[in-house]
């Protein structure tokens, strides 16, 4: 008797299609929507991600300068910031749903929002 | 020895089916150490060697025979382990029971239809399905678990294809 019988392909196949279908539904691209900027706690903007947007928050070091969100299609980062270990700006891109950038001294967050949110951590 | 036994002590005369069950699940649980000893980069990712043997009695024994190899080789092989009622334990024991719960199932198909291959890999993927629920629903309560799906089921069909490979080809070579 072979060692590969024809029910033994049809199995193979459908664990192929198993192990694609869940690597394509858990690590697609959970595609953000929008760009959420946040001073103090409090939303103070909500952009969506499919044009380009530039906004300038005056943050808690306004004296200093403005904060700048910088939103292009997919994608959002923080351009400038006042604060003095630039931190939020290193950063560069935010591509995932869930990510953040925090400019501290400035009291101001840019957090990607969309449906599959991750969370930051996990810890077990 | 010389037996003393009086008219009211039994003495249990194992039958030639358990030493042959027996002489199956030292097989596995010898193979379980062995695979306890290799490295694994992530819990849950390990050859499952023990399966041949339980593939190999399924075949040549039936179904409850590969419980009862199966059951043995859980427990033995935990204790021997130092892993008895440790979270590895119970993780172990689900995807044990899933698996032989599909092998069962299966029982019903044709043996010339569906041979030691394909029976493994549909092992292997209820062996680890049965272990991430009782993870997602125990250990870690989150989903960014399932994120580790595709790997552990890229395993479970390797592993399950080279185990059903190897029981086939044991089984072919020692034909009884």
């Amino acid at each position: 008797m072979t060692v590969v019988r024809p029910g033994d392909w049809l199995v193979i196949a459908a664990g192929l299609a198993a192990t694609v279908a869940t690597a394509a539904s858990q690590w697609g691209q959970a595609a953000p929507a929008h760009a959420q900027v946040r001073l103090d706690g409090r939303v103070v903007a909500e952009l969506p991600l499919t044009g380009r947007h530039r906004v300038s928050i005056d943050g808690a070091l306004s004296s200093r300068g403005p904060t700048v969100i910088e939103v292009e299609p997919g994608r959002a980062r923080v351009a400038a910031d006042p604060g003095p270990r630039q931190y939020c700006v290193l950063q560069g891109w935010l591509t995932r749903a869930g990510s953040v950038a925090v400019c501290a001294p400035s009291h101001v967050t840019l957090q990607l929002t969309g449906a599959g949110s991750m969370p930051d951590t996990v810890a077990f | 020895m010389a037996s003393t036994a009086g008219p009211a002590s039994h003495e249990v005369q194992p039958s030639a089916r358990d030493r042959r069950l027996a002489h199956y699940a030292a097989a596995a649980i010898a193979a379980a150490l062995v695979e306890a000893a290799i490295p694994s980069p992530l819990p849950g990712v390990k050859p499952g060697l023990a399966n041949v043997v339980i593939l190999i009695v399924l075949a040549r024994h039936g179904w409850r025979d590969a419980v009862w190899v199966s059951v043995l080789r859980v427990i033995a092989g935990s204790l021997l382990a130092g892993q008895f009622l440790a979270p590895g334990f119970f993780l172990a024991a689900s995807g044990a029971l899933c698996s032989l719960l599909v092998l069962g199932a299966l029982q019903a198909v044709s043996w010339r239809w569906l041979g030691p291959v394909g029976r493994s890999v549909a092992a292997a993927f209820a062996h680890i399905g049965g272990q991430l629920l009782l993870a997602r629903a125990w250990l870690v309560p989150h989903d960014g678990l399932f994120n580790l799906a595709p790997v552990f089921f890229a395993a479970a069909l390797l592993f399950g294809v080279v185990n059903g490979v190897v029981a086939a080809r044991l089984m072919e070579r020692n034909p009884q």
